[in-house]
Formats: C-alpha cells, sequence, structure tokens
C-alpha cells in the first residue's frame, strides 16, 4: 500500500472518544476536502464545520452595489475575477447588469487590469479587489507599478479582509462548539503561522495549518486529531514546505506599504473593527470609494437566505431550506452557492448521493 | 498579402476562381461535384447522417486546425454510432480580410485529415460575411457513413467497463493554454484524431461487446459519462488512479481551476463494453497511434444510480456533477 493509502486508512479507522467537530477557516480546503474524497472517509464521529474562508461570501452586498452604482454613474469598466460575476448583489449581479450594458472584464490577475488601462488610457478601470492576505499583496504591487508607470485611470475598490480577526469574533462570539482549527495554508504562508498561536494560548483550542493535496488534508486533520484526543492545545504546522513560522516578511511589507487596517462588514458576521484593508491617504488617487462618490441605495438581504450563518458555522448547508431548491448554482440565491470556494457549491457538486 | 474580399462570396468571377483553384483543388478535384449536390452511391440503406459547425478559436493550434477539427470531428460522430465514415460535406463561413494563406493552410489540414480517414469531401459551399460580423472562418461539416454491422448501442448493465482510448483533457487545454498566453505550458498539444479506423478495428474483433461509445468532446470525459447515467437504474464509477492525464495538462488545469474530467478532448471515445471482453478491446486500441495509451477508467454500478463519480487516490468517493455552464466557450 502506497503511503498516502496507509495515512487514508488511519483517519478512516481515527478512533474518537466523543463526537468531534473541526472548522476549516480556507474556503479552497472547504472544495478540497471534498474534492480530493477526504471527507469522505471521515471517522463517523468527525465533523467538518464550513468556516468565513470563501472571500466572495463574505463580501457583503453593499460591496457590489457601489461597484455596480460607480460602473454606471462614473462610466468605468469593471474589473472582476470571474467568482464575483453571478454573485446576487442587493438588487442585481455583475452579470445581470453586464447585459444590460454596463462594462465589465473578468480577469485572471489584478495586473491584467492595469495592462488593460494602460492600453486603453480613455476608460476608467475599477479592480475589485476581494481577498484575503494571499491576494493582497499581489494587489498592493498592482498599485505601485500603476503609480510607478503613471497610470491615472486605473482604480482599485478596496474590498480585502484578514482572516485573524474573524477567527477570534467566532472564539468569542461561542455561538459554535468548535473542538479545533484546520488552519489556512495560502493565507498562512503569507502572516505566517505565529500569528495563529492566540488559538492555543487565549482560546486554550488546538489547530493546524495545512495544505491542500489529499495528504496535506489527510496528515493536517490526523495532526489536529491527535492534539484533540491528547486535549493539548498547540497550533502546529503541517504545510512546512511552503508556510514558516514568521510567514513572508516581504510580502507583508509590500502590503502595508499600501493597505492600512481599517474596519470591514463581513457577511453574517457584521462590522469587525481592524479586520479589512484600507489604501492608504498616500494613495488616495487609486481609492475608487474616494474618487468616485455614489450614491448607492441601502443594501438588502436575499429573504430566505441563510449564508450569514452558514459563514459562522451555525448551520450546514443542508441546513438551509433554499438548498438544492430555490437556491441552485444556476440561480444562487447566495454568494455560498456561486463562489467556487463556496461551502453550498462544495455541497451542491460534489456532497449529494 | 491576398485577402478574402466581398467578391469571393458574390457568385461572380473571384467566386468562382476561389471555388475552382483553391478550395476544389485543395479538398480533392477528384472528389467533389461542383453540381446542385452530390451524386453519392451507397453500399447499403442503412446510414448514419450527421452535421457540426465549428467556431473554434484560435483557428491554428498546436496538433490541428479548425479544418481538421472540422473533418475529424464529423468522422467520430458517425464512427461513434457504429457506421463507416464515407462522405463529408463543407461549408465555409469567411470574414472579409481572412488571409488567403491561412485558408489555404486550412483547407490542406482538411485534406489532409479526410485522407487519414477514408472519407471523401464531396460538396461544399462558401460564404462571405463582412468584417466584424464573423472570426475569421466558421465551418460546417455534415457526414454520411454506413452500416456494415448494427449500430453499436445496447443496453448498459451494472459491473459494464468504461474504457478510454487514451490522455484526458488535450484538445482543450491546448486552447486554454493558447487563450490565456500561458507560454510556460509546453509540451502541449490536441488530440485532434480521426477514431474510424480504431473503432472499426474494435468492432471487427468483439462485434457484440460494446454497449455505447460516444467522442468526449465539449464537457468532457464526466459528461459524456453524466448523459448516460441520467435518470439510469445505474452509477458509473471513475477511478483516479487509472486517469490518464499527462502532467502538463494537469498543470495547465490547476492554474484555471478546472478538472480534466470537464475538458475538451477532440480524438477520444468513451467506450461502455462487456466486461469479459474490456482488456481485449484495450489491447486492439492499442495497436493504433490514437490508442496508445488506451486504458480501462471505470466500471457500471449499482450503487449511486443515476450518477457519475469517482473514486478518489485515497478511496474516497466524490460525485461528478453536471457541468452547470461551459467552461470556455468556442473550443470546438
Amino acid at each position: 500500500m502506497s503511503d498516502i493509502k496507509k495515512e487514508a486508512a488511519l483517519l478512516s479507522q481515527y478512533l474518537l472518544p466523543q463526537p468531534v467537530a473541526i472548522m476549516e477557516v480556507c474556503g479552497t480546503h472547504t472544495t478540497e476536502f471534498f474534492r480530493t474524497g477526504v471527507k469522505d472517509i471521515f471517522p463517523q464521529s468527525l465533523r467538518l464545520i464550513d468556516g468565513p474562508g470563501c472571500p466572495v461570501c463574505v463580501t457583503a452586498n453593499d460591496y457590489l452595489d457601489t461597484a455596480i452604482a460607480i460602473g454606471w454613474q462614473h462610466n468605468c469598466v469593471i474589473a472582476t475575477f470571474g467568482d464575483m460575476m453571478k454573485v446576487p448583489s442587493s438588487y442585481s449581479s455583475l452579470a445581470k447588469e453586464k447585459s444590460k450594458g454596463l462594462q465589465v472584464e473578468v480577469v485572471y490577475s489584478p495586473m491584467d487590469a492595469v495592462d488593460m488601462a494602460q492600453k486603453n488610457p480613455d476608460k476608467k478601470f475599477i479592480f475589485l479587489s476581494i481577498g484575503f492576505e494571499t491576494t493582497a499583496p499581489a494587489e498592493a504591487v498592482c498599485v505601485l507599478e500603476a503609480k510607478k508607470k503613471n497610470i491615472k485611470n486605473f482604480f482599485l475598490l478596496p474590498g480585502n479582509k484578514l482572516t485573524v480577526p474573524a477567527v477570534k469574533v467566532l472564539l468569542d462570539s461561542g455561538e459554535v462548539n468548535i473542538d479545533g482549527f484546520i488552519l489556512p495554508g495560502h493565507v498562512s504562508a503569507i502572516i505566517g503561522k505565529n500569528v495563529w498561536d492566540f488559538i492555543a494560548t487565549d482560546y486554550g483550542k488546538p489547530a493546524v495549518v495545512a495544505g491542500f493535496e489529499d495528504h496535506d488534508l489527510i496528515r493536517g486533520t490526523l495532526m489536529l486529531l491527535d492534539l484533540i484526543k491528547n486535549n493539548t492545545p498547540k497550533v502546529l504546522n503541517q504545510y512546512t514546505r511552503v508556510v514558516r513560522d514568521e510567514g513572508n516578511p516581504k510580502a507583508l511589507e509590500i502590503l502595508y506599504s499600501v493597505f492600512t487596517k481599517g474596519n470591514a462588514t463581513w457577511r453574517g458576521i457584521g462590522v469587525i473593527p481592524e479586520s479589512g484593508l484600507d489604501l492608504k491617504e498616500e494613495y488616495a488617487d487609486f481609492d475608487a470609494y474616494k474618487q468616485f462618490p455614489v450614491d448607492v441605495p441601502p443594501p438588502k438581504e436575499h429573504p430566505g437566505c441563510r449564508c450569514g450563518e452558514l459563514l459562522r458555522g451555525v448551520i450546514l448547508p443542508t441546513d438551509c431550506p433554499l438548498f438544492g431548491k430555490a437556491c441552485s448554482p444556476e440561480h444562487a440565491v447566495g454568494p455560498c452557492m456561486v463562489s467556487s470556494e463556496g461551502p453550498c457549491s462544495a455541497y451542491y457538486k460534489y456532497g449529494r448521493k | 498579402m491576398d485577402i478574402i474580399v466581398p467578391g469571393h462570396g458574390s457568385g461572380g468571377k473571384l467566386m468562382n476562381d476561389l471555388i475552382n483553384n483553391l478550395i476544389k483543388s485543395t479538398l480533392g478535384n477528384e472528389t467533389i461535384q461542383l453540381d446542385d449536390a452530390a451524386h453519392l452511391n451507397l453500399a447499403t440503406t442503412s446510414i448514419a447522417f450527421t452535421t457540426d459547425s465549428y467556431t473554434i478559436t484560435p483557428i491554428e493550434f498546436t496538433g490541428g486546425t479548425i479544418g481538421s477539427l472540422a473533418v475529424n470531428g464529423t468522422v467520430n460522430d458517425l464512427a461513434v454510432m457504429g457506421a463507416t465514415p464515407q462522405y463529408i460535406s463543407c461549408a465555409l463561413i469567411l470574414e472579409e480580410g481572412l488571409e488567403i494563406e491561412t485558408l489555404k493552410r486550412i483547407l490542406v489540414s482538411m485534406k489532409e485529415a479526410a485522407l487519414k480517414a477514408g472519407v471523401a469531401i464531396v460538396t461544399g459551399d462558401t460564404k462571405v460575411v463582412p468584417k466584424g460580423k464573423g472570426d475569421r472562418i466558421y465551418i460546417n461539416t455534415a457526414g454520411i457513413g454506413v452500416f456494415t454491422n448494427p449500430p453499436q448501442r445496447r443496453e448498459i448493465k451494472p459491473h459494464d467497463t468504461i474504457i478510454i482510448n487514451g490522455s484526458i483533457g488535450d484538445h482543450g487545454t491546448t486552447i486554454m493554454a493558447l487563450r490565456n498566453n500561458l507560454t510556460f505550458s509546453k509540451g502541449l498539444s490536441s488530440d485532434c484524431a480521426a477514431l474510424n479506423h480504431l473503432i472499426e478495428d474494435v468492432i471487427r474483433h468483439y462485434p457484440d461487446a460494446i454497449k455505447f461509445m460516444r467522442d468526449a468532446t465539449r464537457g468532457g470525459v464526466a459528461s459524456v459519462l453524466n448523459e448516460i447515467t441520467k435518470n439510469a437504474p445505474f452509477g458509473a464509477k471513475l477511478i483516479e488512479d487509472n486517469l490518464p492525464v499527462k502532467d502538463e495538462v494537469r498543470g495547465v488545469a490547476d492554474i484555471l481551476g478546472i478538472d480534466p474530467l470537464y475538458i475538451a478532448n477532440e480524438g477520444k471515445v468513451v467506450m461502455i463494453a462487456d466486461k469479459t471482453c474490456a482488456e481485449g478491446i484495450v489491447e486492439i486500441m492499442k495497436k493504433h497511434p490514437e490508442g496508445r495509451d488506451a486504458c480501462i477508467i471505470g466500471h457500471i454500478t449499482n450503487e449511486f444510480s443515476g450518477k457519475t463519480y469517482i473514486q478518489t487516490k485515497i478511496g474516497g468517493k466524490r460525485i461528478l456533477p453536471v457541468l452547470i455552464e461551459e467552461q470556455l466557450p468556442r473550443i470546438c
């Protein structure tokens, strides 16, 4: 038997003295636990709770409302990752607005938006800067590049969020009983393992930073289960080939040379202080919020949608009465069904048997 | 540089010159009939008839062109029914401004593909649309094949074997890499090929074993299997360990976040066959260049009726859902 098959057998036969619930914080983990089949071989008493780790999902409606308003009211091109296209805003979506004539371009990298701006100086490009610590350095680089090249028609609509404050809020609320955390590998590659130590020292819970391949998920889960079983509140790093204790200081330096921490609104959670990234005052010329003031009607939630509770780990996708009925990838009511990293999308695609 | 102009579709001298001096002479003076319709003699009254339009961009890519794709695609549609492809039509929709040299290369690749597949291009049409009203060239091909064996459609049952003639996702990945300028993705090539000789050889050796076959084009292998399992009293199970996926394809698919099982192929047939003949069929396929990497990738099960699913490397199972949207438009 290959090593990975042995590890898989260890996990599927793991003896747990009592039911255990672990939370995966990262949206890529949500999908990969399904895609690799690792969730399918979990021992029966182990439950995986989905956390607030899908950046598209936690973006509150007013962000998209603002983007759409800027596009129309200031005649700008909205440049976005494809995931955002079909996410419902309060009253519409980028895809629907595009069919009405709003200029929307899907990009694979934020730098594509800078390039488009450079090639089309007569148009204004707004990049929807959504993501966690992983993507923020790349977005910071774009702003630096645009400044260096004196590109005046490239703007960011800052919507980046920080994962650590969100995990703190979940632990403080006590709303969900979580025995341990699988921590995001890509985010931790930037911010490091050590910033998560508070989970053990302040809250007495174990956690493991894990990678994304099948063997990472299995090993990470085994490490976490050992910590839980032995009642050892520690934060360990399974993903040592990528994640260092102190993270990537260079990336952090670039990130915080352009952005500064500010309050951010999370879907389902509300405003979390110091959990978002705003552009620094010296980069105000690139800040779409500042350059393109707009009138936006008050945001509206979608009746019946329980994405908020889902993102706090209170319910599973299948607990939502809309799941698979009124809400499906073709007709998504909430963002968790749209985004490729959304828990509802993962359950819908891979979980139904 | 000579380019297509509106006059090439006008019905006058320019058009006649284009058809006679370029299209007919390249595609086959000996086979093309310039009358209103081609007059054909068929060996049997049981025929297969199909048509398909090709809008792919880019029109030339590693491993093929829109022309070879049009011939092979139509040949394969006939072959997977169990018919022997014989005649092809070729309707060209040319955008004003297309370089004649490019058109010539595409026609040459059509002719080569037709020769290789053993089909004759017998009739056609040429239209020119104004600049901006098309994307350089669109091709429609229709095809006629004859049945010398019964159509290869039989009742699928649990324990039947799922076979493929080689690596998965090559065509779609090649196109996506070109469109996204992923210049590091060396070694990628479309699998664009005619499968009729390989399929005929399998039928010759195993006339009753094949339950179903389909070329896994748009939507890939997973979509073919989902078509079979939809509302069926059985499920289709793939074994991830057995799936032939080239490293280059895996790499690009990972970057673009796409599962190779959903990526288009243009030279791959998914065959459902009786379990007892499966190994033998794989051996026959391996004798053909298009089947060198043929293998068994799964089987039909009693479990998860109506669903297509995969057993992952670690032994977990997950559903392979019906594709909601096309992953990439205009790939064929």
